[in-house]
């Protein structure tokens, strides 16, 4: 058994070096498991299928991709630096999540034992409407939710999670009150919008790229419109100093040698500047970015500031 | 529609299908190892073929699992998957008494009649059948959870009272972690493990499977009773059943394609609603839960025909309806396709070609499922237990594993077994206490969003009394709770009407 399994992962190796001569290092010498601790299917899930072949030509080597689903996230976070830490394990994480979780309550692991290595995109806040409703524009939204406090719903995805937090910025950026209902996940909270059960959804591009003519987006949250979305205007746009969404990026477990941390930082920044991807990536409405190794400590420490008011006043810590 | 038709009839195109339907019913069959579990393995093969061809693979693995599951659930008392938990209820007990190749046969007919049923509505009626799943606001998931709850009822086989305790803890394990709605984190005594809450399918096996496996170990007498009739697979006498409950049949399988289309409900749901219609309309009540042919007609079509439900909002609106085709629908994003309304507008003739491989599949499972049935039967009832029970144990553990790649979910599946398996020696079963626990977070988190929305509408009372749909499924509810009561004064006046008339 072990002998087979060695001479197969020899016969691998050699073959990745064989085929690609970045692969001429030691790492990687085997397949590298990229770990999603959400189900298949969701955002977290289709990104990382988008990024594997490009990875898989850049390093020479197979990358497996494992979900590992659970509390929002949470359970593959707190395992990950139980994880082998000699690169080979990568694990997909995401901002608001790791800073929001354990800042709400104890979730098994701290924002700061998380080492990111990467992030690579974004999916940008967006408020969606169904398709019928008589806010037109942002604008009509607010006017109503200031008007009528508490009167208008709006779904997203959980208590205590990313589009909750968007939606207590929001509120605190524009001054309307709007009613957030939590659901079980995007897809539910699409499903009422769709509907017309809640008045609109805190949600983000790709929900409305993936809706397409059912909705109707009010604003979105990048610094320039979105390719996918070419008539929806900015937050900025529309006077709203609000950019951000769920940022994902990719972490390895706590010990992980320097030399690799910086290789994997640079193969997902290779990526990321390949036109075949970006083209992937944008068409279905994320937004491409690049955060590597350097500026990850900086990336946090704004992120943290930028989202303090509202987890203090979502009662987090 | 004919280019489609030959489309799927592709020499490619079959092989996919018929080694989906194997490999899918293989998955299903074996206890633990759930239809979501198939789907995900599989996704990665697909992302090398043309989309239609990777649509019907997936889905002739998804219609083999879901079909797959009868097996574990008749013959060993364990539901491969979830939706097969009503067809256990009926299907063991005919195992049990010898009649286990005729319940496999049953299940793969009604099967088939159900996925057809299920892949038809998506073909002719799927744009108009979608706006259902749009109908169906938080409070009409609440209560159609209150209605599944009153299910305890017919599921706790003569004791209510202990069934309702059952019921309640399920729902109470169903509260255990951090509440999707709230944001509270509830009964994890600081565990981090416990944050996820109880997951269904590791409860699933440690409720049903573990105290099956003690029972083997602990009781001499064989397992299931061998085939009075040689071990055939019994096929005019299976039609003939299904003949007779043609009506249970057709209205299991329209069940079941409505709950499919229901997002958040699945196959679970669509066997039990089927079942405890069947038993409510049947003239022979009592027999259910002792081996009614009628109870394994009933789950097995309508959990077979939700995958045709289930792709009905998955490929209309981008909503996934089951678990598994949630992953479906990733991989289709994967592939560069874009669901929704524009998908039928642009690529019909994708949905079409599916749609003709999920029939053909559909189809293609009658003889595979006749053939691999009967195997399992056989090798079932005829290998010792002594064999049987470690390999059934070693399955569970991996199924409980596999689900999430998560070795905690062991854990908690064998102290739930455990539990269930001292608890059944009270004479408490597992089917309440799972109702509980599936349905107790759909009531819960409906009841909430139900409860905010009618509070900023303005309109509390209307929210929860005043909506048509909901008015329905309280119908429902209460004719289901008060229906035996009914039938039994109708039939003690007839009986004293007859007693006077002599």
């Amino acid at each position: 058994m072990t002998i087979t399994r060695r001479t197969a992962l020899l016969g691998g190796a050699l073959a990745a070096a064989l085929a690609a001569p970045v692969a001429a290092q030691s790492f990687p010498e085997r397949p590298i498991t990229y770990v999603i601790p959400f189900n298949p299917g969701g955002e977290s899930d289709v990104t990382a299928r988008f990024q594997q072949p490009f990875m898989e030509a850049i390093l020479g080597q197979s990358v497996v991709i494992q979900s590992r689903p659970g509390a929002g996230g949470a359970t593959a976070w707190a395992q990950l630096n139980s994880l082998e830490a000699d690169g080979h394990t990568i694990m997909n994480t995401i901002v608001p999540h790791t800073i929001l979780q354990p800042a709400m309550k104890d979730v098994g692991y701290q924002t700061d034992q998380i080492e990111n290595v990467y992030f690579f995109h974004y999916t940008p806040d967006a408020i969606l409407v169904p398709a019928d409703s008589p806010f037109e524009t942002l604008a009509d939204l607010i006017a109503f939710a200031t008007d009528n406090p508490g009167a208008l719903t709006m779904g997203g995805s959980g208590t205590n999670t990313a589009n909750h937090l968007a939606s207590v910025i929001f509120g605190d950026l524009t001054g309307a009150t709007v009613t957030y209902v939590p659901f079980s996940g995007s897809a539910p909270a699409m499903t009422a919008v769709l509907g017309g059960q809640i008045g609109g959804a805190m949600s983000y591009t790709t929900q409305a790229v993936k809706a397409g003519d059912q909705v109707r987006a009010l604003a979105v949250a990048t610094e320039d419109r979105v390719p996918a979305l070419p008539d929806v205007p900015t937050f900025r746009e529309l006077g709203i100093d609000h950019v951000g969404g769920a940022y994902r990026g990719v972490a390895v477990p706590a010990g992980t040698p320097d030399a690799v941390k910086q290789q994997l930082s640079d193969v997902i920044g290779q990526v990321n500047a390949d036109p075949d991807f970006q083209r992937m990536m944008t068409e279905a409405g994320y937004q491409v970015v690049d955060i590597p190794l350097a500026d990850i400590p900086a990336f946090i420490e704004e992120r943290r500031a930028a989202y303090a008011t509202a987890i203090a006043r979502m009662g987090g810590s | 529609m004919i280019e489609a038709f030959l489309g799927a009839l592709t020499p490619f195109n079959l092989t996919l299908a018929l080694a989906g339907v194997v490999v899918g019913t293989v998955i299903g069959a074996l206890p633990g190892l759930s239809a979501t579990m198939a789907v995900a393995v599989l996704v990665p093969f697909t992302f090398t073929m043309d989309p239609a061809s990777g649509l019907i693979a997936l889905g002739a693995v998804y219609t083999g699992a879901i079909y797959g599951g009868a097996y574990a659930a008749i013959l060993v008392n364990t539901p491969g998957t979830p939706a097969a938990i009503a067809t256990s209820l009926d299907g063991f007990p005919m195992a049990k008494r010898g009649d286990g190749d005729l319940a496999v046969t049953i299940s793969c007919f009604a099967s088939a009649f159900g996925g057809i049923v299920g892949a038809l509505a998506l073909l002719f009626v799927a744009p108009p059948l979608a706006t259902i799943a749009l109908k169906f606001g938080p409070v009409e998931y609440f209560w159609l959870a209150i209605f599944g709850l009153s299910l305890i009822a017919v599921l706790s086989k003569g004791n209510t009272l202990k069934g309702l305790i059952g019921g309640f803890f399920g729902l109470l394990l169903s509260t255990i972690g951090s509440a999707v709605v709230g944001g509270d984190v509830r009964y994890t005594f600081g565990e981090p493990a416990l944050l996820g809450g109880i997951h269904i399918i590791p409860a699933l096996i440690g409720l049903y499977c573990v105290p099956v496996l003690l029972g083997m170990v602990a009781d001499r007498a064989p397992h299931i009773e061998r085939a009075k009739t040689g071990g055939g697979t019994r096929i005019p006498e299976a039609l003939r059943t299904l003949w007779r409950s043609k009506l249970n049949l057709i209205r299991s399988s329209v069940v079941g394609t409505i709950v499919g289309i229901l997002p958040a409900a699945g196959g679970a749901v669509a066997g039990l609603v089927a079942y405890s219609e069947a038993r409510r309309t049947s003239p022979d009540r009592a027999r259910f839960g002792k081996g009614a042919p009628d109870g394994v007609v009933a789950s097995e079509s309508a959990n077979s025909a939700t995958v045709g439900g289930g792709f009905v909002p998955t490929l209309v609106l981008g909503i996934p309806g089951t678990p598994p085709d949630a992953i479906i629908l990733g991989a289709l994003m994967v592939q560069g396709i874009r669901v929704g309304p524009q998908l039928f507008a642009e690529q019909g003739d994708l949905v079409q070609t599916f749609t003709f491989g999920l029939l053909i599949a559909t189809l293609l499972m009658i003889p595979t499922g006749l053939i691999i049935g009967r195997t399992a039967f056989r090798t079932i009832s005829s290998i010792p237990k002594s064999t049987l029970a470690p390999v059934i144990g070693v399955l569970i553990m991996i199924g409980a594993y596999a689900v999430e790649q998560n070795p905690n979910h062991v854990t908690m599946m064998v102290v739930l077994g455990a539990l269930a398996w001292a608890a059944a020696r009270w004479g408490f079963e597992p089917s309440p206490i799972v109702l509980g626990l599936i349905l107790g977070p759909i009531a819960e988190q409906g009841f909430v969003q139900a409860w905010l929305i009618g509070t900023a509408s303005g309109d509390l009372w209307g929210q929860y009394f005043g909506r048509p749909i909901s008015l329905g499924i309280i119908f429902f509810t209460i004719l289901t709770l008060t229906w035996p009561w009914w039938s039994d004064r109708r039939a003690r006046q007839k009986a004293l009407r007859e007693r006077a008339e002599t």
